[in-house]
């Protein structure tokens, strides 16, 4: 176990009331003096401040830096316009998720957000495989998410052209003095804004956001609760290696272009089998599961087709209490077959056999400005 | 009042026992999502697992603080286990537990104690 490493915001935490716990290798706010319940809610009715900065930024430069990423990815980087972000994930050999990240596209290069957990990997699989690109990681900036309905008015009280942006626009803009690359975008379902920001620079950000009576910094406790009602994926819990894209349901992050008859059908890592399976289906599914009771149905809760099964069929990835929908949430993955919403199944809670059923995800509805 | 270890707290009167959770423990456990309570007249031994609570971080048990019956549990909680967060020392109490020698209370610490062990 080495040093937790800190973020530029540490201190900023701490006179927040924060409370600190180890997150992939960085010493990370899991909740402020709120809690996780007020922070969910407030980002879901105002605007919630988040430090994201364990995350990996990455700068890819040089000829046909798109071109020679599809290589890596099964998404369609070639015609993803400048200004423009997508989501993508790198895909192992076998069909599995290596990671999932975005990727920008900046002009006179790409820019991508990669989970910190899997920083060391994926810089390795990058450095592998691009050898004709330059990799920079970008270790000089800070990275922040403001969340929330009132996101949009309260960065325009900063930079009004953050108001011509849409859902996964991207632009370098001009924040409380420093340059900012700002993306639309986020992990909670709601409209909202990811900033890259110089480390320097960062606190002073920071400070002017939450100095507004509308923003209340979030820990990762409520970031969890967020994205898991927006239905999003965590890597680590809900995909990984042993995933392929069409088991996590994630075939809409693969644009036509990549897929059979497309003019770039292919050639990525495990293209045979995750191509495959977008056509001919999966044994398993990833589903939202709402289980009926109170009691949250957690990662690891195996599930069962009957009230006395024998045999799990499946099992929970991700799973708590959903403050904004006032009721436990889950997501799992279970056949094919039960994969239907409305499908009856049991999951084991303490020994007991408790009913759950397939749910429509996501839990809570999504308010991108698009 | 008394406390134990495990940071419940308990009152007596007329050999029948309240506990609870101290405001310690809620704050430690976070926002309580969920309580499952035992049924009335369950006679339970000390350390037996009584209640599952639930906060948005994990779950925990609440251990039997003594041996006794179980002659009430606290409803409103269950149906509102953010209660627990609100008023753990008072309203938000899990159940009375009716025992047979009231002295073995004067084992567990008292305020001052509590204070000490929680640091």
């Amino acid at each position: 176990m080495g040093e937790l490493q800190r973020t530029v915001l540490y201190d900023l935490h701490k006179e927040y009331g924060a409370k600190m716990v180890p997150f992939a290798g960085w010493d990370m706010p899991v909740q402020f003096a709120s809690g996780v319940m007020k922070e969910h809610l407030h980002t879901r009715a105002e605007a919630g401040l988040f430090d994201v900065s364990h995350m990996a930024q990455v700068i890819l430069r040089g000829d046909d830096a798109a071109r020679a990423l599809e290589a890596l990815v099964p998404v369609d980087v070639i015609g993803l316009k400048p200004g423009r972000q997508r989501y993508a994930m790198f895909t192992t050999p076998e069909g599995g998720l290596l990671d999932d990240l975005m990727i920008a596209n900046k002009g006179d290069h790409l820019f991508l957000v990669l989970n910190a957990a899997r920083r060391d990997v994926d810089l390795a699989h990058l450095h592998a495989n691009l050898s004709g690109l330059e990799v920079e990681e970008i270790t000089g900036r800070a990275l922040v998410a403001l969340q929330g309905p009132k996101a949009e008015a309260v960065l325009a009280a900063l930079n009004p052209a953050v108001r011509d942006m849409r859902f996964m626009d991207v632009a370098d803009l001009e924040l409380a003095g420093a340059t900012c690359w700002v993306s639309r975008s986020g992990y909670t379902g709601e409209d909202g804004f990811e900033i890259s920001v110089p480390n320097t620079m960062a606190p002073r950000l920071a400070r002017a956001l939450l100095d507004d009576p509308r923003v209340q910094p979030i820990g990762l406790g409520a970031r969890d609760s967020l994205r898991l009602e927006a239905g999003l994926c965590l890597y680590g819990s809900d995909i990984d290696e042993t995933t392929t894209p069409a088991e996590a349901d994630l075939g809409w992050a693969i644009q036509k272009v990549r897929r059979p008859g497309g003019a770039r059908e292919g050639g990525f890592p495990g293209a045979d089998r995750i191509l495959a399976e977008l056509t001919d289906g999966t044994e398993r599914r990833r589903v939202g599961l709402a289980p009926d009771g109170r009691a949250p149905m957690r990662a690891g809760t195996q599930l069962f087709a009957d009230e006395d099964g024998a045999e799990p069929i499946g099992s929970i990835t991700s799973g708590a209490f959903g403050p904004s929908i006032e009721r436990p949430m889950s997501m799992g993955y279970v056949p094919a077959g039960m994969a239907k919403p409305g499908t009856r199944l049991f999951g084991d809670v303490r020994g007991k056999r408790l009913p759950v059923s397939v749910a429509e995800l996501p839990f809570h509805p999504h308010t991108y400005k698009r | 009042m008394k406390y134990t270890e495990e940071h419940e707290w308990l009152e007596e009167a007329d050999g029948i026992v309240t506990v609870g959770i101290t405001a310690h423990a809620a704050e430690q456990l976070g926002d309580i999502v969920f309580v499952e309570l035992p049924e009335a007249g369950t006679t339970v031994s000390k350390d037996d697992e009584v209640v599952v609570i639930e906060s948005v971080k994990a779950a925990s048990d609440i251990l039997a603080p003594l041996d006794g019956e179980i002659v009430e549990v606290n409803d409103a909680i269950s149906d509102d286990p953010g209660k627990v967060n609100e008023d753990p020392e008072g309203d938000a109490w899990f159940f009375k537990l009716r025992i047979e020698d009231v002295s073995v209370l004067d084992d567990l610490m008292d305020e001052a104690a509590y204070k000490a062990f929680i640091g």
